[in-house]
């Protein structure tokens, strides 16, 4: 078999695996546009005619976007608490030396290694106790709390990098540490902050679990509660359904296509690193 | 990870260098920078997980404080309840496929895809997309695809002329299905892994198999996977702590059911504990989820300590 009939071979199967993705998507995308009829008896292929219908209906009510709203500022506090807690820990570790500092180190990337699953009880109870149940707190703080250890291991290395001279001719000049944190530090780490950032934002942007179990107020819902309701009140209407789910998805997916590069640096960079 | 960057210090006597950190404002910075870091984890990562051994030891329903000791009696009930047994038994399931058969597949397409091309890219990027959406909405479009009424594998059983399976509700079917959708999801995310370290398997090395007459296939078994065996080794890792940790597809998929079947550990801990306020008892799966993790993970870190020094 000469190189040209193996790769061709090779494309065919790549797309033929890449159909088998990206099948249970487009049945998605699909099946909102189809009635609940055409549904069952043409449940994969293209809709027989393209009636935006059900899109439109959820587009005109109001809960949709409130589920996405309350999603949208819950990910940003998410993402903006880690960077700034985040990043100013990381600077303390990389930059000053101190006795108990590669302890307090490792106690802060303990978190690498702990299940946050199993800390859901009695963090209910705490967020309860701090009368931070039915708020936006409740979701922000545990999960900036959960992102952090890998936010310091990934932004401490990056500042480990940064040249040293510049900060020796800095504090010659008599700037402080935290002027230097703030008007050398950060602008030069972008690139760092921009993968935490884009990866806290997917991962909040997708919890479930912990926004399930601190609100109950539907009005503070995120869009993952938001689409359980919504099953729970359409049931069977799964053309409802999958066109809910295809605009609830989308924005992530365009978000992707968009920073790609951040979310893959992201994984790959604390996969290798943690 | 180990080098600290600090500025040149010169040799000063002691007060000097405490006049010179006070203007300098290291202590400053430490004192301002650092605690807020502190507090947070502290206070929700690490203080919820010393509450769970705490609260496991009593019957408690969550409120006001924990006054009805009864040691160890939440594990004899978790040992002894049966759905906790089907719990841990469909983790290792996860577990097994995860590694037996998602990341062989991983491992696969990596390497047919992991050369900078723009077609590679491409279906780098599709078999990538699970991984980024939200394990509850992969699990909603799946119960769709299983559906015995409208779903994909209803329509294929009727054109073969077959009754239509309920996948979902029989609890035969019921995990493998979850099991399908978990390998669907999250295989995208080893292959990363894969690529971004056959990447970087210098290619002289590959040039050299090549002109010595290895084929692809030797290639890939003699230098391309043994020269990633981090890789492997660190996607394994990620494989078992996220299989222990599932919850969110299996909610909108079965929640649980049939008859209690396709539980996971943190979907036991959730109904059992939470949902019926038995603070104390889904402390105590909360405890065992936890001792698991990190036991796994040091059992995991020494068997394969070689391979990671290497």
């Amino acid at each position: 078999m000469n190189t040209t009939t193996r790769n061709t071979f090779r494309v065919i199967f790549l797309i033929l695996i890449a159909g088998l993705v990206i099948a249970p998507l487009l049945a998605s995308f699909f099946g909102g546009f189809k009635s609940n009829a055409e549904l069952r008896i043409n449940p994969l292929w293209l809709p027989t005619s393209w009636d935006p219908k059900n899109y439109v209906s959820i587009f005109l009510d109001g809960s949709f976007w409130r589920y996405m709203g309350n999603s949208f500022f819950i990910s940003s506090m998410t993402v903006l608490l880690t960077l700034i807690v985040g990043a100013a820990a990381a600077y303390v570790f990389a930059q000053i030396k101190f006795l108990g500092s590669k302890m307090i180190l490792s106690y802060l990337l303990l978190g690498l290694m702990f299940p946050f699953a199993a800390a859901i009880l009695p963090l209910f109870i705490k967020v309860r106790d701090l009368g931070l149940l039915d708020t936006y707190w409740a979701v922000i703080l545990p999960q900036t709390a959960f992102g952090l250890s890998l936010a310091i291991l990934l932004f401490k290395a990056f500042f480990d990098q940064l040249p040293k001279e510049l900060f020796e001719a800095a504090y010659v000049d008599g700037c402080s540490y935290l002027r230097f944190f703030w008007s050398f530090t950060l602008p030069l780490s972008t690139p760092i902050l921009a993968t935490v950032g884009v990866f806290v934002f997917v991962q909040s942007w997708n919890n479930f679990l912990l926004p399930l179990i601190v609100l109950n107020d539907r009005s503070l819902y995120t869009w993952p509660l938001g689409m359980m309701q919504f099953q729970g009140e359409y049931l069977t209407e799964w053309n409802m359904i999958l066109a809910f789910v295809t605009l609830t998805i989308t924005p992530a997916v365009i978000f992707f296509l968009a920073a790609q590069k951040y979310i893959v640096a992201g994984l790959t960079g604390g996969s290798v690193k943690g | 990870m180990t080098t600290t960057t600090r500025p040149a210090v010169h040799k000063r006597g002691t007060t000097d260098r405490i006049k010179k950190n006070l203007v300098s404002g290291k202590l400053a910075a430490v004192l301002l920078l650092l605690p807020p870091a502190l507090i947070v984890f502290s206070l929700f990562v690490i203080l919820p997980l010393v509450d769970a051994a705490y609260y496991s030891g009593f019957s408690w329903n969550g409120y006001g404080a924990p006054s009805d000791f009864v040691g160890m009696q939440n594990y004899a009930r978790l040992l002894d309840h049966s759905v906790f047994h089907t719990a841990l038994w469909n983790t290792a399931k996860l577990i097994i496929v995860s590694i037996v058969i998602q990341m062989p597949i991983a491992l696969g397409l990596a390497l047919l895809v992991y050369k900078k091309t723009p077609t590679n890219t491409l279906f780098r990027l599709v078999f990538f997309l699970p991984y980024i959406l939200a394990e509850v909405a992969a699990g909603l479009i799946w119960s769709f695809v299983f559906d015995g009424d409208y779903g994909i594998t209803a329509s294929i059983f009727q054109s073969l002329g077959q009754e239509s399976v309920y996948v979902l509700s029989d609890s035969q079917w019921a995990f493998p299905a979850i099991m399908t959708v978990i390998v669907w999801k999250y295989f995208g995310f080893h292959m990363m892994i894969y690529i971004a370290a056959l990447q970087g398997v210098p290619k002289d090395l590959i040039e050299a198999a090549k002109l010595e007459g290895a084929k692809t296939r030797q290639i890939a078994l003699f230098i391309q996977i043994p020269m990633i065996k981090h890789a492997l080794v660190v996607s394994g890792f990620f494989a078992i702590i996220g299989s222990l940790q599932i919850f969110d597809i299996i909610i909108p998929m079965t929640n649980g059911g049939p008859s209690n079947s396709t539980h996971t550990i943190v979907t036991y801990l959730y109904t059992f504990g939470l949902s019926r306020l038995n603070i104390g008892f889904g402390s105590a799966a909360a405890v065992v989820l936890f001792v698991l993790a990190i036991g796994i993970a040091f059992f995991y870190q020494r068997a394969t300590g070689k391979e990671n020094k290497a």
